[in-house]
């Protein structure tokens, strides 16, 4: 049994464990309001682009929009996969299950992949598993802002425009509230949405919502030309900063539960370590009080 | 017959109702737009947006980015967009001095540099029109806002 004094020193270094655990908590918890706050603003406009977009796929004949980064091509080679996971741990599952998300998602596409990573920790789960990652980007400042996905749809845009791949998904933690979060892939270029046959692994790929498409002919100004060269790249960079938002939101948010859970067992282990720090100190009195009673009575004897 | 008009940023949405006409700054110049407008995809330009709803005008900043419109609704995503009573006028007018400043003196072979202070020239020059606008349209009502535009 050990004895009070190692007792009062693990105590103390759990009671100094939870001190950290509860500060990360109450850090997490603001930076998760605030990037749910942020994810949330931007989903108005995403789906209202995203609406667009769909009409754009749905016009008919002579004004239909062709667009290398709209159409769908007619066989697909090499799939292109963006993963979003956090620079740092101490997130409970929240990297775990992202990772195998995209393992499993991989490995039923059964195509040659490029892999893009944001994040350390996708990085790593990614070469460790020896899968082809092409590009990495991570401290990506918190908050985002929208210049700071550039990059990354670059590579998305360029590897669609160089034919390097034809099909890119991107893989995030769709924030949900502050303690669920759930992790999708979703088909990101080309814009327009493909049918579940045309998808490999589609049983891993998360469906779009389907908007009620218009008919009707669009007039376009100043041409169409113009206008897709603008719109698409946008409407591209948009998903991902959309989608980098959820990630950072539902990180933050899971940071926040992992730190709270932490914080509650620290709590829970002091009280167990406190009770036997003083059934410890008990015997201890115990045995000394027996010492000095079998002393006096020995010499009592005498 | 009123139209639905949305005006959206990435931050948030400016504005969302029904109204009776929307009068934005597009790619080919100023456009009016009624209900029952044929489908139009088109970009936007720095500018204003002003809207007639209710015998009376409201006031937009917009910083560019596109419109769709449809026969029942008129969609604004907007890169940055103010409503005129939102505008720091004073604000508006040092940013606008400003980067006339640097578009004469400072940039000279940075393309990227000269189209990012244009840009924001020419938004400082939009908020300072609203919101100009908006202190001189007290009381509502007169002529086009267009016309007043240029005395």
């Amino acid at each position: 049994m050990a004895t009070e004094r190692e007792l009062n020193k693990r105590i103390k270094s759990v009671k100094n464990i939870s001190q950290v655990t509860s500060a990360l908590a109450a850090v997490s918890a603001s930076k998760a309001s605030r990037a749910q706050r942020q994810a949330e603003a931007t989903r108005h406009y995403a789906r209202k682009a995203f609406e667009i977009i769909q009409n754009l796929a749905a016009q008919p004949g002579a004004s239909a929009a062709t667009h290398p980064l709209m159409m769908a091509r007619p066989e697909v080679r090499t799939i292109g996969l963006i993963l979003m996971t956090s620079d740092r741990g101490l997130a409970g599952s929240y990297n775990m299950n992202m990772i195998a998300l995209a393992d499993r998602f991989l490995t039923a596409a059964g195509k040659p992949a490029r892999v893009i990573t944001v994040g350390r920790k996708g990085r790593d789960a990614m070469v460790r598993r020896g899968r082809n990652v092409v590009a990495t980007f991570d401290r990506i400042p918190d908050p985002p802002s929208f210049l700071d996905i550039t990059a990354i749809a670059r590579v998305a845009i360029d590897g669609m425009m160089n034919e390097d791949v034809d099909q890119v998904f991107i893989g995030y933690s769709e924030f949900v509230n502050l303690v669920t979060r759930q992790p999708v892939i979703r088909q990101l270029l080309p814009l327009r949405p493909a049918n579940a046959d045309e998808i490999p692994g589609a049983e891993y790929v998360s469906g779009v919502d389907v908007v009620k498409a218009s008919q009707q002919s669009y007039t376009y100004e100043p041409n169409a030309e113009v206008l897709l060269d603008d719109i698409v790249p946008r409407f591209t960079r948009l998903q991902v900063y959309q989608s980098l938002l959820e990630a950072f939101a539902s990180e933050h948010s899971a940071r926040m539960v992992a730190m709270n859970n932490a914080t509650d067992n620290a709590a829970e282990l002091v009280d167990i370590l406190t009770l036997e720090r003083n059934k410890a100190r008990q015997a201890s009195i115990t045995s000394e009080i027996l010492d000095i009673v079998g002393g006096a009575e020995a010499l009592k004897n005498m | 017959m009123p139209i639905q008009c949305d005006i959206i940023t990435q931050e948030r949405i400016v504005f969302s109702g029904a109204v009776d006409s929307v009068n934005l700054p597009g790619a080919e110049g100023r456009m009016g737009i009624l209900p029952n407008h044929s489908p139009l995809l088109t970009t936007l330009d720095f500018g204003e947006v002003y809207i007639r709803r209710d015998g009376g005008e409201e006031f937009f900043a917009i910083g560019g980015g596109f419109v769709e419109v449809q026969p029942d609704h008129v969609t604004i995503l907007a890169d940055s967009a103010e409503q005129a009573d939102e505008i720091d006028l004073e604000r508006a007018e040092r940013a606008r001095l400003q980067a006339e400043e640097i578009m004469r003196t400072g940039v000279k072979d940075d393309p990227e540099r000269i189209a990012a202070v244009r840009a924001s020239l020419l938004r400082a020059q939009a908020r300072v029109e609203v919101g100009r606008r908006r202190r001189r349209a007290q009381p509502m009502g007169g002529g086009h806002p267009a016309d007043r535009d240029k005395n």
